[in-house]
This record gives structure tokens, C-alpha cells and sequence, in this order.
């Protein structure tokens, strides 16, 4: 698509002034901030107040972290001026695409978050010295489970017990990979540096999935499929998101979510800058303006997961600290797995191994 | 030869034609031809390092030597072409039906109730076949409710499923061509030939098919495009085997970040469609110019 502009605009040369002038009136006009986020992120509510206390426009579109990296590769890093990536995809995509555009720390509000998830997550972004995602929402992933229906489904390979035969589900994409990994007893993270290694990791997962093809409803793809799927009962264990399974609590208490034997995957939704983000200044605004503790409290209970706002726990709704606790006791709180910067190359191999997942007969 | 004469002796009129014909010739350029040698050019080329590409056959090479490309390759082919018997074997006694028996206001309900599926969008109709057939859905629960099914029926997830899916979104494409053609047929054409002593059957092979030709070959045409570029139905319904071409061009650019590759699959796909379109009007003895006129 990106070609098809750039072509157009490059044909239309005596166009492009006109244009650019037209442009830069209307950005006088209205302020506007463009937000490339995750479902839940940017809820109405905190975007009206935004709003209201800056003046600036806030246009929000939905996305996740791959077709966050496509969209901005396809513009060179334009056309959005705040992205959300998760933190182990930052690193990997500026070294290849130069799509991001470093963060200028003295313009955020260092103390307005938990320091140790700030450093954790400066270190796992910092290419070539500079620093270039902040944290902002972290949660892990794991397994919905139907607890009158399956629970004897405690780790992801549980997943492929004759007893939950066509009834579970999991998506055909790289946590599943890494969660059977190690569930299955293995160390990916800690081969992430080793390709041959990493390999051989994912050709015992393959077996694995292939293996455990027959018992799989459907892959699903979005995550209110899925959360249709467990509600309808057609599902009754999956592996998913932390939040769908609370939400699910919320209808059923027999559905929860569970943190696996082998460990929780840890995640942390960052703010960057894109290369080419044409107001600067809004996205820091907003940065500072959504990690403001009764702010982020807010964007807790529309996302369903904890911010890296430090004091936000004090806002947040009872019930969702109540879940939370439930679905971690202290000892699997410690055992999540945060995700290390993904290498690249790494990718090639998974996606390999996807296909042939998705290729090979279960029946 | 009179009409290009004239067009290269008068210069002012052929510059008044250059000027109306600009609209579809920038369109043609800028996103049609320009768009696909780029995505040539993106699928010859290999990735050395970061942001580094050399010139190279890598992708194609890729695609021949893993047998999983391949086998999703020829199985959309195959199912495409199967879709598309499937439709003309059931648009076809509807079209006919529509144009040839049904007289007067029926005719119009009837055009019409084949057209208002498609006045919701694609992803809504999908959306429709997942209620009925899902396992806690519509039909499953009506064969329990009347005892032919013990418990939960399955419906969804399979290829079955794919091809109900595909035929039902392209219906229309048939139709419409089909009854258009036949309308054309003149009723005493038919009438001739039963008096001859043909019968239905002969009637049908010897007059009615040869005159709908075309407009069978550009309904197949259509139908057979918009199958096999088809992404939200094998998707959606098909499940954990669906395995579609275009769902895996999908995946190489969004997923893997590997334009390279999706772009060299993009184009196999468009060579797989021209050849077996042109078989097509091969075997049926017919020419694009005269199916699309």
C-alpha cells in the first residue's frame, strides 16, 4: 500500500506543496495525537479527559505486535506518532526496519513507574546506547481452564491429554512455541543466542504439536473467539491471556485462569516513538497523562491488566486484585518467564515450524 | 482500421482521447502495473543482514523445495476448481429457472432473493455459517432437539465447511452472468428442438449449453478468481487445517515480516490463476474477448 502512495505522491510532484501546506493548516487547527495500541489501552474515558486538559485529539487504532511492525515498516516508522509494541519486539525491529526513533527519558516522569519494570525494560530496547521503549502495561499468558470440566490441566502439555480430546485451544503462534518448550521440560529463552540449539528446542515442540493436533478444536486467531469458544463450553481449556480468564471469572466462576507448573509467560506493552511521528511532544504528554496512578487504575479496569504505574495498585478495582492473587500465589509470581529481546533469524525458524504445524494431517 | 486512422491523423483528437483515457491509464500505472513490479522486484531479492538484500532466486527455490508450499499451492487450486463446478452445477437450473420459466414479477423476486445475501458484508455471511454449524449452534442443537443426534455436532472446521462457505459466497457471480446469457436465448430456439424430437437432455446439451457458453465461462471466470484469492472463508471456517493459499501469503507478510517470500508467493498465485484460466478457455474453445464482451 505504502508503494502505491509513495508513487502517487512522487508522480504528483507539483501536488506535493499544495498538500503539504494543507496539512500543516489543518495540524494548527486540531492538535491530534496517533495512537497505534492494543484493545483496552486507551479506553474512551481517559482519552476524553486527555482531551479535555490538552486539547489534543487522540485518534486510536487497534492492532497487535505484529501487524504494529508491519504497519510501521510499510511507512518507514510513519503515519502514527505513539506505538505499543510489546518490549521483546523493539530491539529486533529498529536493528532491521529503523522504524523507532529513540526515547528522550528527560521528558517522561522517571518516578511515576516501578522502577525495577522501567529498567528491565530500558535494558531489553537499548540498541546502539539508546533507550527506545518505555513500559506501560505488563500481564502474562498461561491457560484458561474450565475447573468442573478439566482440572486436571495444569501445564500446556496437559493441553494434549486424551481426557480434553476436542476441546482445546491455543494459537498458532510463537508464546505457544516457547510455552510448550517449557512445559516439556526445556530452556528457549536461554538458547535464544545458540540458532542450532534453538533448533533443536523447536523440533521437539513441533513433534509435540503435531502430536497433540488431534485434540485441538481450532486454533483460534482472536482472542473474543476464543473467549466465545470457552463461554459455549465448546472449549474447556486453552492457552491464553491472563485477562480473558478473569473476564471469564466474571461469568462463570468455574473458569479461571491458571499460571502453568512450568511458568507463566511475562509480557510488558511499551510505549515508542516511530520514526517518523509528527507530534512528538503530544506523545510524551500522553505518556506522562496515562501513568498518572488514577489514570492507569482506569486503563486497569478496561484492559484487565496491571500498568507499570507505581501507586496504580491502590486504584485498582478489589475484585480483579482478588482474581489476580488467586490465579498467582507467590511462588508462580516468581516462576513467570519475562520475555528476553527477540534475536533475529529466530523468527524464520518459528515460523517455519508453524507452518509445518499447520500443514500436517491430525486425523 | 477506420477508427485508428482517424485517431493518428487528427493530433488534437488524439491528445482529447490521451486526456480521456488518462483516468484508466494512471489507474492501470500507478496501481496495477507499478504495485506488481515492485512486488517483483521485492520477491528477487534475499536478506543478508540487517536491512542488506542481494539480488536472488532464494524464494521461488524455497517455495519448490518445501513441500508444504506446495501442497497448500495445488490444494487451493484444486479446491477453487471444485468450488466452482459446485456453483455452475447448482447456479446453473436456478439461472435457468430464472430466466426461461419464471415470467413476469417472480422473475424480479427471484433475481432478488438471490441478490440480498449479498447486501451484508462477507465477514457477517461467514459469521452466519459459523452459528449454524458450530457444535453449539443451530443445526447441531435442531438434530438433537429431533433425536437424530445423541449429543453436540460438529459442523465447522473442515473442508466441508470451507466448500459450503465458498460456493454460498459466490453464488451470485454465477447467476448473474447465467441469467443474462439465457435471457438471450429465444424461446422458440428450444421450443424447435423439442418439436425435432429432442428431449430434455438433448435440448439442454444441443442448444441450451452452447448458447450460454460464455456467459458460463465468464461466470466460472469470476467465480474461480474470487475462490481462490479468497482469505475470511477458509479462514474462518475452516479451522486447524485449513490451509489456504492466500492465508499463507498472509502470514509471510504479516506474521514473518518476510515480504520477500510473500511476495514471490503473491506472484505464483497470479501465474496459477492466468494458467488455469487460460486452460479453462482452452478447453472450453472460447476467447477472453469474446466471454468478457
Amino acid at each position: 500500500m505504502s508503494k502505491k502512495h509513495g508513487a502517487l505522491r512522487g508522480s504528483l510532484l507539483s501536488l506535493t506543496a499544495l498538500a503539504g501546506m494543507v496539512s500543516l493548516v489543518s495540524a494548527a487547527q486540531a492538535e491530534e495525537l496517533r495512537l497505534l495500541t492494543w484493545g483496552g489501552y486507551a479506553p474512551d474515558e481517559v482519552v476524553e479527559m486527555f482531551e479535555k486538559e490538552t486539547g489534543i485529539d487522540v485518534e486510536v487504532t487497534l492492532s497487535n505486535n505484529e501487524d504494529m511492525i508491519s504497519k510501521l515498516r510499510a511507512t518507514g516508522g510513519g503515519g502514527f506518532d505513539l506505538a505499543q509494541p510489546s518490549q521483546d519486539r523493539i530491539a529486533g525491529a529498529q536493528l532491521e526496519y529503523g522504524i523507532y526513533k529513540p526515547i528522550d527519558l528527560g521528558k517522561i516522569d522517571n518516578d511515576k513507574f516501578i522502577p525495577s519494570m522501567l529498567d528491565a525494560t530500558k535494558s531489553n530496547t537499548t540498541v546502539d546506547g539508546e533507550v527506545y521503549g518505555v513500559p506501560h502495561v505488563w500481564g502474562t499468558s498461561g491457560l484458561i481452564v474450565d475447573t468442573s470440566k478439566a482440572a486436571a490441566v495444569k501445564d500446556y502439555t496437559d493441553l494434549c491429554a486424551p481426557e480434553v480430546a476436542g476441546k482445546v485451544s491455543y494459537r498458532l503462534k510463537r508464546p505457544t512455541l516457547i510455552g510448550f518448550a517449557y512445559a516439556m521440560g526445556m530452556d528457549p529463552f536461554a538458547a535464544y543466542g545458540d540458532e542450532a540449539k534453538y533448533q533443536e528446542i523447536l523440533d521437539a515442540v513441533e513433534a509435540k504439536l503435531i502430536e497433540c493436533k488431534a485434540n485441538v478444536k481450532t486454533y483460534w486467531e482472536g482472542g473474543d473467539a476464543l473467549l466465545n469458544l470457552v463461554r459455549s463450553g465448546e472449549v474447556v481449556a486453552a492457552m491464553a491471556w491472563d485477562t480473558g480468564g478473569w473476564k471469564l471469572n466474571n461469568d462463570n466462576a468455574d473458569i479461571t485462569f491458571v499460571a502453568p507448573k512450568s511458568g507463566a509467560l511475562g509480557w510488558i506493552d511499551t510505549f515508542a516513538l516511530p520514526r517518523k511521528t509528527k507530534n512528538e511532544d503530544a506523545a510524551y504528554k500522553w505518556i506522562n497523562f496515562v501513568m498518572q496512578p488514577e489514570i492507569a487504575a482506569k486503563i486497569t479496569a478496561s484492559a484487565g491488566n496491571f500498568t507499570a504505574s507505581k501507586g496504580a495498585d491502590e486504584f485498582a478495582d478489589d475484585k480483579l486484585k482478588a482474581q489476580f492473587q488467586g490465579s498467582f500465589p507467590p511462588a508462580d509470581l516468581d516462576n513467570i518467564k519475562w520475555y528476553p529481546t527477540v534475536p533475529a533469524g529466530l523468527e524464520v525458524l518459528e515460523g517455519k515450524t508453524l507452518d509445518r504445524v499447520k500443514a500436517a494431517q491430525s486425523n | 482500421m477506420n477508427k485508428s486512422a482517424s485517431i493518428t491523423t487528427g493530433g488534437t483528437f488524439r491528445f482529447g482521447l490521451l486526456l480521456l483515457a488518462m483516468p484508466l491509464l494512471l489507474w492501470l500505472f500507478l496501481l496495477v502495473i507499478l504495485p506488481h513490479v515492485d512486488l517483483f522486484l521485492v520477491s528477487m531479492r534475499e536478506r543478508i543482514s540487517y536491512g542488506k538484500y542481494e539480488f536472488s532466486l532464494i524464494n521461488y527455490i524455497e517455495f519448490f523445495a518445501e513441500p508444504l508450499y506446495w501442497n497448500t499451492y495445488v490444494r487451493t487450486a484444486v479446491m477453487s476448481i471444485f468450488a466452482t463446478a459446485l456453483t455452475l452445477i447448482i447456479g446453473f437450473p436456478v439461472s435457468y429457472y430464472i430466466a426461461k420459466v419464471m415470467r413476469g414479477k417472480g422473475k424480479n423476486v427471484l433475481f432478488l432473493m438471490c441478490l440480498i445475501p449479498f447486501w451484508v458484508s462477507e465477514l457477517v455471511r461467514t459469521f452466519g455459517w459459523m452459528i449454524l454449524l458450530r457444535e453449539s449452534g443451530v443445526i447441531s442443537n435442531f438434530l438433537q432437539w429431533a433425536g437424530l443426534a445423541d449429543g453436540p455436532v460438529e459442523m465447522l472446521y473442515n473442508d466441508a465447511a470451507i466448500m459450503v462457505g465458498l460456493v454460498y459466497t459466490s453464488m451470485l457471480f454465477m447467476v448473474v452472468p447465467l441469467v443474462s446469457v439465457l435471457d438471450s436465448l429465444d424461446d422458440s430456439l428450444i421450443e424447435a428442438g423439442y418439436d425435432l424430437g429432442g428431449n430434455t437432455f438433448t435440448v439442454t446439451r444441443d442448444i441450451v449449453i452452447p448458447h450460454a457458453m460464455p456467459g458460463i465461462a465468464s461466470g466460472c471466470i469470476v467465480v474461480f478468481m474470487l475462490t481462490l484469492g479468497n482469505y475470511l472463508t477458509p479462514n474462518l471456517l475452516g479451522g486447524k487445517d485449513s490451509l489456504w493459499f492466500t492465508e499463507q501469503i498472509y502470514t509471510q507478510f504479516i506474521t514473518r515480516f518476510n515480504w520477500e517470500s510473500g511476495s514471490a508467493f503473491g506472484f505464483l498465485l497470479l501465474i496459477l490463476s492466468s494458467v488455469i484460466v487460460w486452460v479453462g478457455l482452452k478447453l472450453s474453445k472460447q476467447t477472453l474477448s469474446e466471454t468478457v464482451g
